[in-house]
């Protein structure tokens, strides 16, 4: 719908851009303001890593929990009351082991499940990553301070329909026997992208 | 359409800016627009298959100059034109400026006439296609064989959601391709997986 007078126009700059819309919307009464409200809380309290990393934890510590989140992610975070927007009808949790790294990535626009894992970091929406990880995936991981053994299998998932991915790391054998809670506190959103590993 | 946002194998790109403590905003507006975008899908006035073709529309020079939530900012307010909810002229009043869009949209289309249902282990390729519209397939898998390793539920096939056009829902198949089919002599030695949808596969014999 472009209408191509504008298109050599300098544009107004991009926080008016977007206080426009904002005025547009709330002139047909959608209540933008509200929204926004609502939605930083979503995402500053709700949609926060320490979603995920409770899911690990428990995979970590429940042999049998670990087994349904393998089968079917979204049925099993559930169970620990946490849930995905409509559109992410599915949840697939990919295990790290000594041999396999699992490394996620939307190369063409930024799909996350964000309500488990947060909300995704700067870098993972960039081009440098979304062009690069699928193709040069070793080397992207040593750039960002994963040096993997080349004997180690590398995966790479391309989010490019609305199934979700997140990383299941592999515990680090020293804490093996700890309470889950602090289990918890180690799980990083990095290393639910795979791009670190604990 | 083979557009800007197609990134996957791109060559040129230096390192990513990694830093572990990074943000996911670094601007108040930033927020604002990706709670509209929210707002937006919660009113129905648009889905998430139009909003991502609303972005992969807008002028390629626009798109790699822009920043990610400008370009979320574009998209949501292409829609918000093309669906009647206010004018670019409104918008470009509001702004004091000039207020860029996305080109338009060309025609989308429905499933693929013949679809096979696959099992994991099944060897497929990706058709050889080339669509003007809203597809969800990387170039960058076009025409490869791969080896299903899952399906998932059935989602809206993209290719008629972003456009209107009616269709039924379509399981996607985790395909595993080996990077080094994907780019010969030219890749570092992986798997990449990619979701595909049902209409974009067949068999391979």
């Amino acid at each position: 719908m472009a209408d191509t007078h504008h298109e050599h126009k300098t544009p107004a700059a991009v926080e008016k851009r977007a206080a426009a819309l904002e005025a547009a919307l709330d002139a047909q009464g959608m209540k933008p303001a509200a929204h926004i409200d609502d939605f930083s809380r979503t995402v500053e309290q709700e949609w926060v890593p320490q979603n995920g990393a409770r899911v690990v934890a428990k995979a970590w510590t429940d042999p049998a929990f670990r087994r349904r989140l393998l089968e079917n992610g979204k049925n099993a975070v559930a169970e620990l009351g946490l849930t995905m927007p409509v559109h992410h009808r599915h949840l697939v949790v990919l295990e790290n082991t000594p041999a396999v790294h699992n490394v996620i990535v939307c190369t063409q626009c930024s799909c996350t499940a964000f309500s488990i894992i947060g909300m995704p970091p700067d870098w993972y929406k960039d081009f440098e990553y979304r062009a690069r990880v699928v193709r040069e995936s070793r080397t992207v991981l040593r750039e960002m301070g994963l040096d993997l053994p080349p004997q180690m299998e590398v995966r790479v998932w391309d989010t490019t329909a609305d199934t979700r991915y997140m990383v299941l790391p592999l515990q680090p054998p020293e804490t093996v026997g700890w309470p889950e809670e602090k289990l918890a506190g180690i799980v990083t959103k990095d290393s639910m992208i795979g791009v670190s590993r604990l | 359409m083979d557009g800007m946002h197609d990134l996957g194998g791109k060559q040129g790109f230096g390192r990513i800016r990694y830093s572990p403590k990074a943000q996911t905003y670094h601007a108040p507006w930033e927020k604002r627009v990706n709670a509209m975008t929210g707002l937006a899908v919660k009113r129905g006035i648009i889905n998430m298959d139009e909003y991502r073709h609303a972005i992969e529309r807008m002028e390629p020079v626009h798109y790699v100059s822009a920043s990610y939530y400008e370009r979320s900012l574009t998209g949501l307010a292409t829609l918000c034109v093309e669906k009647g909810v206010v004018t670019q002229q409104e918008l470009e009043r509001l702004a004091q400026g000039a207020f860029p869009l996305s080109r338009p949209s060309a025609p989308g289309r429905g499933n693929a006439p013949e679809r096979e249902r696959f099992r994991p282990g099944d060897r497929v390729r990706v058709k050889e296609e080339f669509v003007p519209g809203h597809i969800r397939m990387p170039g960058y898998i076009r025409g490869k064989i791969g080896v299903v390793v899952r399906e998932t539920p059935a989602y809206p096939f993209p290719d008629a959601h972003a456009h209107g056009v009616e269709a039924v829902d379509e399981p996607t198949y985790d395909v595993r391709f080996r990077a080094e089919d994907l780019w010969p002599n030219n890749a570092d030695p992986a798997f990449v997986h990619a979701g595909v949808f049902q209409s974009y596969l067949k068999r391979v014999g």
